[in-house]
């Protein structure tokens, strides 16, 4: 029979365990020793070659109306962009980089080839674009709308959609009005895709703020209703590409309500992909102060609104990157938010795409990844050609003084009623504070069931910028991604990736004929081996970013690709057989 | 008089007199199971309307710890099982309030065990002096502020909600007699709260923002207002609800000026208020009774 022991001694034996759970939840806090990382062997280097290749841009946030001055730091911290093209066509990547002040100039930098970079936007009429009675720049996207082999591009900005049509590749005409796209947005995303299939690219753009003059405010009731489920932020909008009545001048028509998309939650950015394999592109959504949302294509119909599992768990999307996470042929989606020790985790959603067998996605991340900090920017790239995608996070909100901290400002009107914050005058000063500030990005490791870690600081990548915008691009055509960060209020970084030289890669440009020409939605799947992986050419994605178009694949010590099978926006399908690797190869969509 | 006059009236009183049959009865019932109801009235409407959870797996680790921490540590303790209610209330509570990093379930597992056993190890005189999930939390926010933070925002903000709890959490507070204590603490939060936005010339919304809050509630109605280490008499009680809401506005002024406290002073000044004053308060009452 059991003999219990004296109170006094119960009360000691019990302390035992008591105080041993209090020493754990302090090891466990710690995380997993350094060792890990140190141990991780990258296989690549990032090196900050910004400045040697010549790129000078600094983002200079805007100003607003004096009404909301006491909270302009929050809503001015967006608008530092990047997306790649190569407007002139000369098979090198340029980069086009948005500044968000009046009168600060955007920058085009045209890619010299030989490793160094020009800022050309004023020469070719992409330079001063933050005007009053305009608007300020806040991202831009390209596609080639007119399917003359010049890559166009589309500038969103808190005010006026700015819609630019490339002239034989050395200068840009506004067509904005011409073609019906003269609206006032206060937008933060954009992407071009086809939805209908038809050759032509639509757009959809994103809305942040309602259509409000954000200079000349009538209220300062302008915030969100809910830090949660807010649904009072502005319209999106799905414009449909028609052909003009001329050649050359295609004009965009307002589908919105048409087909069932003008979401009014606050979004900060979009992307397009087949996820559902039904050949239709559908629509996924990273929603500040709510859910993520995916629409699904019906066969160019109409979009329906799927919850696929999103509903579950709302929190600040900021930004939606696609990628084959664990190459299951599938493109994945990669959803950044806010982590904050001590005051918030909303965790990062990495969300494996399971809408074929399940018809939902499944949020998978878990440890290192799912806290990036304040995380905006991220994509998928394969950073050591190994075959498997690591990921690239920018952070960091606002970086001011390091003395004085907002997040215990913002902690008290973060869970009351809405009425205590939909009115910016109602919120607490900010000041000179930081929130989320000198944050260092992350670079995830990919290291499969092993699950993914951080090994930024190990591969070179120190920097404490406000980190917005993140595209990649192989910009010296060698097999290798680069990653350009834009930066809030702070200058662009050029990380230049040195993969394993061992490795080998294979590289694809689409050009589309039946489909647009760009190629925008097309997906490529090779197969070699054991690998198997899923590509998407890119009609913008990220946040406030575009990749380039042209799909890397690493290959690792694979010395072959089996077969190649191309998916194109138009439907058809092409079938590539033991291409060679180790380069670029250029494949133009058959006419029938 | 008129007949349909009449009607109403009738109507009216047999409305009155079933409100007041079932306030009687209320009165009976064990102030647990009011609580217990209350809290999943909280969960289930949190859940069902703004999917809060994150994740059922975080309800059955807390609540399954708690509850088998209580069965197993009270036979241990007592050679008896006692009533797992307030274990109950536990792990709702702490699934309700525990936001952790990166999905970890380690945090509700420690914070369910650590809840329920400092019951059996902080204790003065066969009472136990923390409230179980005040110092879950707030042990919690200080030995792993890199793996959890507190419920900052949910349900949506939305008034509907708030105030579905409100009425309910008046009502059964009042029914289980501590509505002094939860108004006591409101109405010095409101004031404490708009004193201090005047000394720092700071707008009062913000300064009064937080007691609108999820948080506020679930430390309102079972926190500040646990029979078991609440002390004894109307009085007291009153002046300790006065004496946490002064606490907690001294951390916030401490806040305010930027004083390097640990985060979670920050994130949930409420509450470590509550852990200061709540056991101390509790230890010189046992201590006067005693000597008493």
């Amino acid at each position: 029979m059991f003999h219990r022991p004296r109170p006094a001694v119960r009360r000691a034996i019990i302390a035992v365990p008591f105080l041993a759970a209090l020493l754990l939840a302090m090891r466990l806090d710690r995380g997993p020793s350094r060792s890990a990382a140190d141990a991780a062997q990258p296989g690549f280097v990032l090196r900050d070659e910004t400045a040697r290749v010549g790129i000078r841009f600094v983002h200079r946030r805007p100003s607003f109306d004096p009404k909301i001055s006491s909270i302009e730091p929050h809503v001015a911290a967006l608008g530092a962009s990047v997306s790649v093209t190569d407007f002139d066509g000369d098979g090198w990547p340029d980069l086009y980089f948005t500044n968000s002040r009046f009168g600060e100039p955007n920058a085009l930098y045209r890619n010299k080839g030989d490793g160094t970079f020009e800022d050309v936007a004023a020469s070719v009429g992409l330079a001063d674009l933050n005007r009053m009675g305009d608007g300020v720049s806040m991202g831009a996207v390209w596609g080639d709308f007119d399917n003359d082999g010049h890559e166009d591009v589309l500038v969103y900005r808190y005010g006026y959609l700015a819609l630019f049509r490339n002239v034989d590749g050395r200068r840009f005409e506004e067509v904005t009005a011409s073609a019906g796209l003269r609206r006032w947005v206060n937008s933060n995303s954009a992407i071009w895709l086809d939805y209908d299939r038809d050759g032509l690219l639509d757009l959809y753009v994103t809305a942040y703020f309602r259509d409000i003059d954000l200079w000349h405010l009538a209220t300062t009731k302008i915030m969100h209703n809910s830090f949660e489920f807010a649904s009072n932020g502005g319209k999106n909008l799905l414009f449909h590409g028609v052909a003009g009545t001329r050649p050359g001048s295609p004009r965009f028509e307002d589908v919105t309500d048409k087909m069932g998309v003008g979401s009014t939650r606050w979004t900060l950015a979009a992307a397009s992909a087949d996820f559902n394999g039904d050949h239709w592109p559908d629509i996924y959504l990273a929603n500040d102060y709510g859910p993520e949302a995916l629409y699904l294509n019906d066969r160019g119909q109409r979009f329906v609104p799927s919850t696929a599992g999103l509903e579950s768990e709302s929190k600040s999307g900021m930004s939606v990157a696609l990628g084959d996470a664990f190459n299951r042929g599938r493109l994945d989606a990669f959803v950044t938010n806010i982590s904050e020790r001590g005051y918030l985790f909303q965790n990062n959603n990495l969300r494996l795409n399971e809408m074929a067998e399940a018809g939902r996605f499944r949020n998978i991340a878990e440890g290192a990844i799912a806290d990036a900090g304040w995380a905006w920017g991220a994509q998928f790239g394969d950073f050591n050609n190994d075959g498997a995608n690591e990921l690239f996070v920018a952070n960091g909100f606002i970086s001011a003084d390091r003395g004085k901290n907002y997040w215990y400002a913002m902690s008290k009107i973060a869970g009351a009623n809405a009425r205590f914050f939909e009115d910016a005058a109602t919120w607490p000063r900010f000041g000179n504070a930081s929130l989320s500030g000198y944050e260092q990005s992350r670079v995830y490791l990919n290291r499969g069931v092993a699950g993914w870690i951080d090994v930024a600081q190990r591969v070179g990548v120190t920097d404490v910028y406000d980190g917005r915008a993140v595209a990649l691009a192989d910009l010296s055509n060698r097999g290798a991604v680069d990653v350009i960060v834009a930066n809030q209020n702070q200058p662009a970084v050029l990380y230049r990736d040195y993969p394993d030289r061992t490795h080998h890669w294979i590289g694809f440009r689409l050009i589309g004929t039946r489909s647009n020409r760009s190629a925008i939605g097309a997906e490529v799947v090779i197969e070699s081996g054991d690998l198997t992986q899923r590509r998407i050419v890119d009609g913008g994605s990220g946040f406030a970013s575009q990749n380039d178009r042209r799909l890397h694949f690493g290959l690792g010590s694979r010395e072959w690709v089996d077969r190649v099978v191309i998916h194109w926006p138009s439907g058809a399908q092409q079938l590539l057989q033991r291409p060679e690797i180790d380069r670029l190869i250029t494949v133009t969509e058959p006419q029938r | 008089m008129s007949d349909a006059t009449s009607d109403v009236v009738h109507a009216d009183g047999a409305a009155q007199s079933t409100l007041a049959r079932l306030w009687q009865r209320g009165a009976r019932v064990d102030p647990r199971y009011l609580i217990a109801f209350l809290i999943t009235l909280v969960l289930v409407s949190a859940q069902l309307r703004y999917h809060m959870f994150g994740g059922y797996d975080r309800l059955v680790i807390a609540l399954g710890v708690c509850v088998a921490t209580e069965a197993l540590l009270s036979w241990f303790d007592r050679g008896k099982i006692v009533n797992l209610l307030s274990a109950y209330i536990s792990g709702i509570s702490l699934t309700l309030l525990i936001k952790p990093q990166g999905g970890a379930l380690w945090p509700f597992a420690l914070g369910g065990f650590t809840a329920i056993s400092s019951k059996y190890v902080l204790r003065y005189r066969e009472n136990h002096l923390w409230n179980p999930t005040n110092f879950a939390v707030s042990a919690l926010l200080l030995a792993a502020p890199a793996h959890v933070s507190v419920l900052s925002h949910q349900f949506g903000n939305d008034v509907t909600t708030n105030l579905v709890i409100w009425i309910f959490g008046l009502v059964i507070a009042a029914r289980v007699g501590v509505l002094h204590i939860t108004l006591t603490y409101v109405a010095s939060f409101l004031l404490l709260n708009s004193v201090r936005s005047l000394a720092l010339g700071q707008p009062v919304m913000p300064e009064i923002a937080p007691i609108t809050g999820p948080m506020y509630q679930l430390f309102i109605f079972f926190m500040i207002t646990d029979p078991r280490t609440v002390v004894r008499g109307r009085r007291r009680q009153i002046i300790v609800a006065i004496l946490i809401a002064l606490m907690e506005t001294v951390i916030r002024f401490a806040s305010d000026s930027g004083w390097p406290l640990p985060t979670g002073f920050n994130a949930a000044p409420a509450f470590f208020a509550l852990a200061l004053v709540g056991p101390m308060a509790k230890w010189l009452d046992l201590r006067r009774l005693r000597y008493k």
